[in-house]
């Protein structure tokens, strides 16, 4: 994640040093644009924090080891789509799930749905592109999820 | 109406920072853990969008209007998706970095089907990211749903696109 820090100065050094004016234009606007969309990332912030005190990783590990694969499909789309979490905790999350016996199947519909579905993301996402593009958007990812889910489970040989 | 409806936000807001140092103060178990995931949520995503925000910034005020239509605009073609995957590859963060870069993208001149690929492709195919899934689930996995994922972004977008371009949909102002 570093690089990100990186590259931000980097560019800003060759801003400023290319054009002064032109620097301060950009973080004016910098500054603008973060400003006007922080009450929809208040707003994004409080949920996750609500839900995520509701649907800890401790009730979705024991939700997704102890079901058939296909309930256990959908119950992880639908955690993976409610909660949101950095990748960071995500992942080795499910490989410890992965040693406990749970299928490659049920955590990628989890960890698919975590990454392109965002129902906590809604506030963010309807404040650039609208309440019906948002929509649309999220249902499409719903279904490209289940999707690469179930291929998994085809080359992990867990559906035949 | 739209007054009224911000208000209510406005008090909600305020009601629920309220119970959090109630919470803290009385040792109430639950606010407090609401409390803390807020905050770390927030240190976390502190610690990217300023930076996205600046770059942001830069890329509005150097970039010219023509170059973004040319590589990413309506007669980009096949090649505008390739290059906004590649761009969502270094994208840092998720969904809710790659909203406005999306945005800033469309606002330059790309085409809607582009931009939905990109926040599609920024959600699935991070590089650092999938490096650190790879670790733990495997590179074959990785591999899989890249393969899977990637085109479906792709044709979905196209078909989202040419749906709301049919209807003339508008991208929200002034954010």
């Amino acid at each position: 994640m570093y690089y990100l820090y990186y590259v931000t100065l980097f560019a800003l050094l060759v801003s400023i040093i290319a054009d002064r004016k032109k620097t301060f234009t950009a973080i004016k606007i910098s500054c603008k644009k973060f400003i006007n969309i922080i009450p929809a990332f208040l707003t994004m912030l409080i949920l996750i924090s609500i839900v995520l005190f509701f649907v800890p990783d401790k009730m979705i590990s024991d939700y997704l080891g102890n079901n058939d694969k296909f309930i256990g499909l959908i119950l992880a789309s639908v955690f993976g789509s409610v909660t949101l979490m950095p990748g960071f905790i995500a992942f080795p999350l499910c490989g410890l799930l992965l040693k406990k016996g749970v299928g490659y199947m049920v955590l990628s519909a989890f960890t698919t749905t975590l990454m392109m579905v965002g129902i906590l993301t809604y506030p963010v996402e309807k404040e650039y592109f609208g309440v019906k593009v948002t929509i649309i958007r999220n249902v499409i990812s719903f279904f490209i999820a289940i999707i690469v889910a179930i291929s998994i489970g085809f080359f992990f040989g867990e559906l035949l | 109406m739209k007054v009224k409806s911000g208000r209510l936000k406005v008090l909600a807001g305020a009601i629920y920072f309220v119970f959090i140092v109630i919470s803290f103060v009385t040792g109430f178990k639950p606010g407090r853990q609401i409390g803390d995931n807020f905050i770390s949520f927030s240190i976390e995503m502190l610690k990217i969008l300023p930076c996205a925000f600046i770059l942001i910034g830069l890329f509005e005020v150097w970039i010219k209007k023509e170059s973004v239509e040319k590589h990413l605009g309506k007669d980009s073609g096949a090649m505008g998706h390739v290059w906004v995957v590649l761009l969502a590859g270094t994208t840092v963060g998720g969904l809710y970095v790659a909203f406005p870069v999306a945005y800033s993208l469309f606002k330059k001149g790309a085409k809607l089907s582009v931009i939905f690929t990109y926040i599609g492709a920024s959600a699935i195919c991070r590089i650092p990211m999938t490096i650190f899934e790879s670790s733990f689930m495997g590179i074959k996995f990785s591999l899989i749903r890249l393969v899977v994922s990637i085109p479906l972004v792709i044709l979905s977008s196209i078909w989202l696109g040419n749906y709301l371009e049919d209807r003339n949909y508008k991208v929200m102002e002034g954010k």
